[in-house]
């Protein structure tokens, strides 16, 4: 079998294994968004305690490894017979949740202050003002940012495997190292090749949902009212 | 055996741990700044094509998972360094080179970020004083760049910390594998788990604290430099 042969042959198990990571990934962002949007309304709208709990929750989370955080649910989770996919989602969720509460409760406090008087003194209630006139134009603010979140969140899915017996991209290709490596003359120098193809699979993932963002972005934009985005990890 | 009793015992071997995590983490972001610096100037002030091979490397880098290239300067590599008859890296090293490469990707965006930030009349006016391009960015550019860089650098070390974790995969005992490894002899999963968190925790912080008063002395009143918080 010739080397591009053996290399396809490992490579088309990772299609299969896909979708267990696009799954953990869908189900990360949808907690993470909920969540994080909680807590960002929480901190920019709440009473002081509530405040303070919420910015406990972010520290605690924004300085723990997300390898310690997973196998921490795993550890925990793993006796209530909780899906696997949802437990690495869960882990990774209120992760990035007090990553995004952050980016929220920025794009909020970066809408003027004018604004919320201006539409309560025409007569708007305050819940009103911030849904009609707050959020549309935090949503648009945190769009930037948030597209660095979501690349941050794709890289942090490679960890996902550390729950065990779970078949993501990046234990399927680890279950193929080894025995790659028995074959005999050419296994081991494919490793190379094998694992650059591995992470062309999470280019794709980061550059393509960057790309339908920055689609979104455009989309949504309103002229003359801008914000550019930092570079974030 | 209450939680303090058993955090009591196994410290010295989370010590011993932390100490490889600080060491993957100041070799990380030490190295990462020396090549991200080089990057970020290659970025700058390079021609087209050197500048579009370093944009190639910084995009791939920041695109992919810090466990890929990991796992390729691990196992990918070896092989390669055989045939030229280099021996193979250590555990260590190998995680050490990762963090450094993987790192240096993303320092050399915001380095690249804060140079783009200082406005180009000051290297024409460094140019016209009579400075060679070398000199203006020496003396000139870079003292402001690196000054608005910090807080974004500050980030970088937080993360580059926490993911020292990645080397997990690669078997090294840092405080992430210690734990799993603790957790896997004693049976106290969660208690082996929280203690690596609270020692994550406590570095975080305090790193935070140290570069929070590193800012504080070099910032140069009147260059108002908006700062970039995250």
């Amino acid at each position: 079998m010739s080397a591009a042969e053996i290399l396809w042959q490992n490579v088309r198990p990772l299609f299969g294994a896909l979708p267990v990571t696009l799954e953990v990934l869908g189900l990360l962002l949808v907690i993470g968004l909920t969540l994080g949007t909680v807590l960002a309304f929480a901190q920019a709208y709440g009473r002081r305690p509530l405040r303070y709990l919420c910015i406990g929750y972010e520290q605690l989370f924004r300085g723990i490894p997300p390898l310690v955080v997973l196998l921490f649910y795993w550890g925990v989770l793993q006796s209530f017979d909780t899906p696997r996919v949802l437990v690495a989602a869960l882990a990774l969720g209120m992760r990035s949740a007090a990553y995004q509460s952050q980016i929220f409760r920025g794009a909020i406090q970066a809408v003027p202050p004018g604004q919320m008087m201006a539409a309560r003194s025409l007569g708007m209630s305050r819940l009103q003002a911030i849904r009609s006139v707050i959020v549309p134009q935090a949503f648009r603010l945190a769009i930037p940012p948030w597209t660095n979140e979501y690349s941050s969140v794709v890289k942090d899915t490679a960890f996902i495997c550390v729950i065990g017996g779970l078949i993501d991209l990046t234990r399927q290709a680890l279950m193929k190292v080894a025995p790659l490596s028995m074959r005999r003359p050419v296994g081991t120098q494919l490793i190379l090749p094998y694992l650059i193809i591995l992470g062309l699979f999470y280019l794709a993932l980061t550059y393509g949902g960057n790309g339908l963002l920055a689609m979104l972005e455009r989309r949504m934009r309103i002229p003359g009212f801008e914000m550019k985005g930092k570079v974030e990890r | 055996m209450n939680f303090f009793e058993f955090a009591g015992s196994v410290l010295p071997r989370f010590l011993g741990a932390v100490g490889i995590t600080l060491e993957l983490t100041a070799v990380g972001i030490g190295a990462g700044l020396v090549l991200g610096l080089l990057l970020a100037l290659t970025r700058v002030y390079a021609n087209r094509v050197v500048s579009g091979i370093a944009n190639v490397y910084i995009q791939f880098m920041r695109g992919t998972p810090l466990v890929i290239q990991v796992l390729v300067i691990y196992f990918g590599l070896p092989p390669y360094f055989k045939a030229i008859g280099l021996k193979p890296l250590s555990s260590l090293a190998a995680g050490c080179l990762a963090m450094a490469l993987n790192s240096a990707a993303y320092q050399a965006e915001y380095i690249r970020g804060a140079i783009q930030a200082i406005s180009s009349g000051q290297m024409q006016a460094a140019r016209s004083m009579g400075m060679t391009k070398t000199q203006a960015v020496r003396h000139v550019i870079l003292p402001q760049a690196l000054r608005i860089v910090l807080p974004s650098w500050s980030n970088e070390l937080i993360y580059t910390l926490l993911y020292s974790s990645t080397v997990y995969f690669i078997g090294l005992e840092e405080l992430s594998y210690a734990s799993m490894k603790i957790a896997a002899k004693s049976g106290r999963v969660l208690d082996s788990y929280i203690v690596a968190g609270v020692m994550y925790l406590i570095l975080v912080v305090f790193l935070s604290r140290v570069l929070a008063y590193a800012e504080a002395r070099l910032r140069i009143p009147g260059l108002a430099i908006e700062e970039r918080a995250r």
